[in-house]
């Protein structure tokens, strides 16, 4: 059992928690993840480490309520133990040696840009983030941004904060303007991840991506987080998560991701009206 | 004790689930014997002064003397005799290969139309009778003083800590997931071996004073070398072969398509055959699952149970070519499962969703035979068809995980990714690291994995008295 340590809500759907597992926090690298279950019938469901505290032995997990497993461990309190955490799983991002890089967030994959971030600047790299959301309240983790960031610019789908339009916009006003990077990190839905490769490839930029397929049990033993890199076939578990964003083919991933999508709304859908129930 | 001879040349017939019922649940095939049919097995054998069965046993349990204190009643006595050489009899008489082992050597078996004693029946039996009947915890050995770590706690792994924990060793066992057992928890299904019944051989473990810590990846949450510093003396590596292998033949990342691991996963170990699960699986209608092992065998069985109206074994050789077990097939047939042999996959097809939908497969015909001694299959030109299915579930055999291998410096592997390690001891190219069972070896049996344990738990014994 894993205790958490400690609960701030992000956003009304975003929600950060430190969950006391020392051994993780000793080792985990910006980049890896952990897989956890919420509870003993739990699924197994993978969640990046978006920061570690070795002296207090605490792993910080940020997660959006999507579903049935998200919903539940949203009704965790301080305190409270989950039954399962285990990692850190995968490669850790390169985040060495690098002069000017750009780091892009699209929502909640925001907070696994942070930690890349957070190491590329701690490294020496001048670092530019590029962050969207869709809204003003669903802006995440702005302070913890600009601290690590030497320009940040904020996007957002419907202009209600920062700039409006979409982070390609804003990365593509940069290149434009003759702006060049050693490379472009980014995180977030995979249709997000997909155009901002598009337009890199244009402008000949490498640009590293964090994939998200499904996963079980996260340790190369399944193969259900396949995907096709350059041509072959890459399990996201363990040769990654981090890929080169030119060789990826997003729209075999995006199908592969909704293979469970009615079930999963079903499940959520029952999920909340549990909880409904109960307020009853 | 009256010798009382039973010289009927067949087995009693194992009391089992009717086909046509259990092919629509997740409860055990096979019932085991009663009292009375346990009796009268074991009056079958002969005890003969020579006891060839013995050395059928890849852990070399005294079988003949079991089976006197079974025609004594003396159950637990029997029990107690297979436990010092076995640490989960519960689970090796469900599933060990009896036929090319023990009960192969039997001289009940050695003439035409005569069957061996059914060892593995009455062992089950002995080891279901003692979980039954015997709720006292075993005495706690005598601490030595000595630590040993074990990564991974399939069969490999808890036979050496059982072996060791019995010799008064401090044993820490390290597993990758949230439940030890190894396959015995994520891959064979709940219908050949309960659950229950590893939960309880683990427990017993416990009792024995062993540690296990779940949800502890080595090479990730700590490496090896990390543990010699925390103070582990000596360290077992029984991480087994779960890599699984695809054909690499076109659509085979469709919606659909498993690797057998996957959907035995999330079968078993998930649970997702219960309708309250938290872990979605395909109840698909029309499935193929292609491979001819053991694996194969109970992923078809699964998706049938699951609610397939269909459910065909694609192989590329003959039947009796088949790896599989021939009582695993037997079962498989009775059910309902649908055997397409001689055929051979080569697109696997999808629609406008990128879902499954069918599969094109080639005929094949048997050559001359390869290396392996078996005959090899060759594609017969212009066979290619097409079968209407929903679903893909491929069972090709699995490699050893990397990870450990990647993080250990100085240990060595074969080009397969297998640890060598010496078959006589189980010792690794580092000082103090043994190995066995399935990282060895490549997917094999679950008593042979025993089988290494034990030789490695005897191995790490004398070099930790050897030291000092």
């Amino acid at each position: 059992m894993f205790k958490i340590v400690k609960r701030r809500d992000l956003n009304p759907t975003v929600t950060l928690m430190e969950i006391y597992a020392p051994l993780i926090a000793k080792k985990a690298k910006a980049g890896q993840f952990i897989i956890l279950r919420v509870d003993e019938d739990g699924e197994r469901i993978p969640l990046t480490v978006a920061g570690t505290d070795k002296e207090n032995g605490t792993v910080e997990i940020i997660f959006q309520v999507v579903g049935a497993s998200t919903l539940l461990l949203n009704q965790k309190h301080e305190g409270d133990y989950i039954a399962d955490f285990v990692g850190p799983l995968g490669e850790p991002s390169e985040v060495e040696g690098f002069k000017k890089v750009c780091v892009i967030g699209g929502g909640a994959g925001c907070a696994i840009a942070l930690p890349v971030a957070r190491a590329l600047h701690a490294n020496g790299a001048e670092v530019t983030s590029i962050v969207g959301f869709r809204s003003k309240d669903l802006v995440i983790l702005e302070d913890e941004f600009k601290q690590v960031s030497d320009r940040y610019v904020l996007m957002s789908d419907d202009g209600s904060v920062g700039e409006k339009g979409l982070v390609t916009n804003a990365l593509e006003k940069l290149l434009l303007a003759g702006e060049t990077f050693d490379r472009v990190i980014c995180i977030g839905p995979l249709i997000m991840m997909k155009f901002v490769c598009l337009l890199t490839k244009k402008y000949n930029v490498k640009t590293i991506v964090s994939m998200n397929p499904i996963m079980i049990d996260g340790t190369g033993m399944c193969g259900c987080c396949r995907l096709t890199v350059n041509g072959k076939v890459k399990f996201a578990c363990v040769d990654g998560p981090d890929f080169d964003g030119h060789e990826v083919d997003f729209d075999e991933c995006m199908n592969r991701n909704k293979m469970y999508r009615d079930w999963e709304r079903k499940k959520y859908d029952d999920t909340c009206n549990l909880f409904k129930k109960e307020v009853k | 004790m009256p010798a009382k001879f039973n010289m009927r040349p067949t087995k009693n017939e194992m009391p089992s689930q009717d086909p046509k019922v259990r092919a629509h649940n997740f409860k055990e095939v096979a019932l085991g014997y009663s009292e009375e049919l346990a009796l009268d097995e074991a009056n079958r054998c002969l005890h003969c002064p020579n006891h060839p069965c013995i050395s059928g046993c890849p852990v070399n349990i005294n079988i003949p003397d079991f089976i006197a204190k079974i025609k004594e009643k003396d159950y637990e006595g029997a029990y107690q005799i297979i436990s010092k050489s076995s640490s989960l009899p519960a689970v090796c008489g469900r599933v060990c290969p009896q036929e090319s082992q023990c009960e192969s050597k039997c001289v009940r078996g050695l003439r035409a139309n005569m069957e061996p004693v059914g060892i593995g029946r009455l062992e089950r039996f002995v080891a279901d009778w003692h979980m039954e009947n015997n709720k006292e915890k075993p005495a706690k050995p005598q601490p030595n003083g000595h630590k040993v770590a074990i990564v991974g706690a399939g069969p490999a792994g808890l036979t050496t800590a059982g072996d060791l924990a019995k010799m008064g060793y401090e044993v820490s066992v390290f597993e990758a997931l949230h439940k030890a057992g190894g396959v015995l928890v994520y891959g064979i299904p709940e219908f050949r071996l309960p659950k229950t019944i590893v939960q309880k051989e683990v427990e017993s473990l416990i009792d024995l004073g062993v540690k296990v810590y779940t949800d502890t990846v080595i090479g990730r949450t700590i490496t090896i070398d990390e543990l010699f510093e925390d103070g582990f003396e000596a360290i077992f590596v029984g991480s087994g072969a779960g890599l699984p292998k695809f054909m690499g033949i076109p659509g085979e990342n469709l919606n659909g398509v498993y690797s057998a691991n996957e959907f035995l996963t999330r079968t078993n170990l998930m649970k997702a055959y219960l309708d309250n699960s938290e872990t979605p699986i395909e109840h698909a209608k029309k499935v193929a699952v292609v491979g001819g092992g053991n694996v194969a065998m109970d992923a078809a069985r699964c998706a049938l149970r699951l609610g397939a109206d269909e459910v065909h074994v694609v192989y590329r050789r003959d039947i009796a070519e088949m790896p599989a077990r021939k009582e695993e097939v037997h079962h498989a047939m009775e059910e309902g499962i649908i055997f397409d042999t001689l055929r051979n996959p080569v697109e696997i097809l999808g629609d406008e969703n990128g879902r499954v939908k069918g599969i094109k497969v080639v005929k094949m015909e048997l050559g001359e035979p390869d290396a392996s001694g078996r005959r090899r299959p060759i594609v017969v030109e212009n066979s290619e068809y097409v079968m209407d299915v929903d679903c893909v579930i491929m069972s090709l055999g699995t490699s050893p995980n990397p990870l450990i291998k990647k993080t250990t410096e100085g240990l060595d592997t074969n080009p397969h990714g297998c640890i060598i390690a010496n078959p006589e001891t189980g010792a690794t190219s580092r000082v103090g690291v043994y190995a066995g069972g399935d990282a060895v070896t490549g997917a094999a049996t679950v008593i042979l994995a025993m089988g290494a344990g034990k030789t490695a738990a005897k191995a790490i014994d004398e070099f930790i008295k050897n030291k000092k």
